[in-house]
């Protein structure tokens, strides 16, 4: 196919036209709102609650760890990133039939591929991938994070699984 | 000379410090504006408004290392930055920024061949660029210095033959005269748009600035002249490029938007109060920022010219445009007599 080039009068070709109009459209520009996110005083919101950010431990509606050191996640996690040290409860009243309780857990964030399998495999639903995407640190020991700091960046999660009760 | 020894060292330390303080916000500006048009933020977290934004480029600058290349010419590569700068700090030397400050002129050499001073020395500074490129002695730079070297010089003489026109108008070239004319009569950007047209995008061209800016050409020279100089050397050469900038501001306003007049009283004419003196070196200085802001607006609009475009626009269109220009002035003043 053949295109006929169109046929510029004078004034077009000087280019004028198109560099007035140019300027026109950025100077349009300039009081626009801007797009830019502030990033460590304000967060970008990530792609729904199912985004996979770093794994976390997360406690019941009612403020208790759910995880009960079945070690499944540390078994199926392929960089092998999750180590636990397993523990004994000493059981009391209503939820007397849990026996188990992590001693510790550690995650070496370094390690972590974020591929979700501890999640997936958890059959107490304990362990969740969440928003954390920036985690960084000074020196490789602080980036494996404990029990503790696990369950701080997990919190509380609300969702219909309640193991302590009925059991 | 008939001003004292220690009023002439203000005026050149007030001058100097002057062209610099514009030089770094206009780095600034260039980058707020840049992000502006992108519909970003730009430099906001070093103090205020990001107002510091320079002193921290400047640290920055200033602490890298500072790399002379094995194969480079070294007296050369030496002084290619100065030779880009200095011609600068020089031309501020006739430009008239004020009109009158309690009895003291607001320029710092009133000498009456103002306009060929300035083109003298400003043609100087194309000699940095070329012999950057040279020195270099590596491939991208010496492209860059070659093409500088064409372009500059194309464009010199069209820049010199719009100034012409107002030569012959004014019939001074005297830089503080030619904007008492305009103060007393009417801007010459009213009398003289060609000759203003040409002037603007002849200096756009002679500072290297979109869309002209041949010489450094990122995408295609990767930086061109500057590409082997790191440290203070390439904040020279940036600084350069600023500090020419706000010379060809300072030239556009003085010679066509009536230096530090406004058309109408009590700035029509030389101050004798304090406040109007003072006033006037606050216009001027809003007429070169204006024309910054206009540099670096076109610099984020336009794409770069094709080479062969702009030695065409140079020497088939600019060249007899301002040939033209200079005989219909000539034409009309000897028409009126």
């Amino acid at each position: 196919m053949m295109l006929q080039r169109p046929r510029l009068s004078l004034w077009e070709k000087s280019y004028l036209p198109q560099i007035l109009k140019g300027l026109w459209l950025t100077l349009k520009h300039i009081p626009r709102r801007k797009v830019t996110v502030q990033y460590p005083e304000q967060r970008p919101t990530l792609h729904g609650p199912h985004y996979r950010g770093a794994p976390t431990l997360v406690k019941d509606p009612e403020g208790r760890v759910k995880c009960v050191s079945c070690q499944l996640c540390e078994f199926v996690c392929p960089p092998k990133a999750i180590r636990i040290t397993p523990g004994h409860r000493q059981p009391a009243g209503a939820d007397a039939n849990v026996e188990k309780e992590p001693r510790g857990f550690d995650i070496d964030m370094l390690r972590c591929i974020y591929c979700g399998l501890c999640q997936e495999v958890c059959p107490e639903e304990a362990i969740f991938l969440k928003r954390h995407f920036a985690i960084t640190g000074y020196s490789r020991e602080e980036l494996v994070f404990g029990k503790e700091k696990l369950l701080e960046l997990g919190g509380v999660h609300q969702d219909q699984i309640w193991k302590w009760k009925n059991k | 000379m008939a001003e004292d020894l220690p009023i002439l060292l203000l005026k050149i330390g007030g001058a100097v410090l002057g062209l610099l303080t514009i030089v770094a916000y206009t780095v600034l500006l260039e980058r707020r504006v840049a992000a502006w048009i992108q519909d970003r933020v730009g430099p906001n977290r070093v103090g205020p408004l990001g107002l510091m934004q320079p002193l921290a480029d400047f640290i920055k600058l200033v602490t890298k290392e500072d790399i002379l290349p094995a194969y480079a010419n070294r007296v050369y590569y030496i002084l290619a930055p100065a030779l880009v700068m200095i011609p600068s700090l020089l031309v501020i030397a006739v430009i008239p920024w004020g009109s009158y400050l309690g009895g003291v002129k607001g320029v710092i050499a009133d000498i009456d061949t103002g306009v060929l001073f300035v083109f003298a020395i400003t043609s100087l500074a194309v000699y940095g660029i070329v012999l950057a490129g040279w020195s270099s002695n590596s491939k991208y730079p010496f492209l860059g210095g070659i093409r500088s070297s064409a372009q500059m010089i194309s464009y010199e003489v069209c820049l010199g033959l719009s100034v012409v026109s107002i030569i012959m108008q004014t019939g001074t070239l005297n830089l503080s005269q030619i904007v008492e004319y305009q103060a007393e009569h009417t801007w010459l950007m009213v009398c003289q748009p060609l000759a203003f047209f040409i002037f603007v995008v002849s200096a756009f061209a002679e500072t290297n600035r979109l869309p002209f800016d041949f010489p450094e050409a990122e995408q295609e020279l990767a930086g061109g002249y500057n590409i082997e100089y790191s440290s203070m050397k390439f904040a020279l050469f940036f600084m350069g490029e600023y500090a020419n900038m706000t010379i060809a501001s300072a030239l556009a306003a003085t010679l066509f938007l009536g230096g530090w007049s406004l058309p109408f009283e009590p700035f029509n004419a030389p101050a004798t109060a304090l406040w109007v003196g003072i006033a006037h070196i606050g216009i001027f200085l809003a007429k070169v920022v204006a024309f910054l802001f206009f540099f670096i607006w076109v610099r984020w609009t336009l794409p770069r010219f094709r080479y062969d475009q702009l030695m065409r626009i140079g020497w088939n269109v600019m060249l007899p445009l301002a040939l033209v220009n200079v005989f219909v002035t000539g034409a009309i003043l000897l028409w009126r007599g």
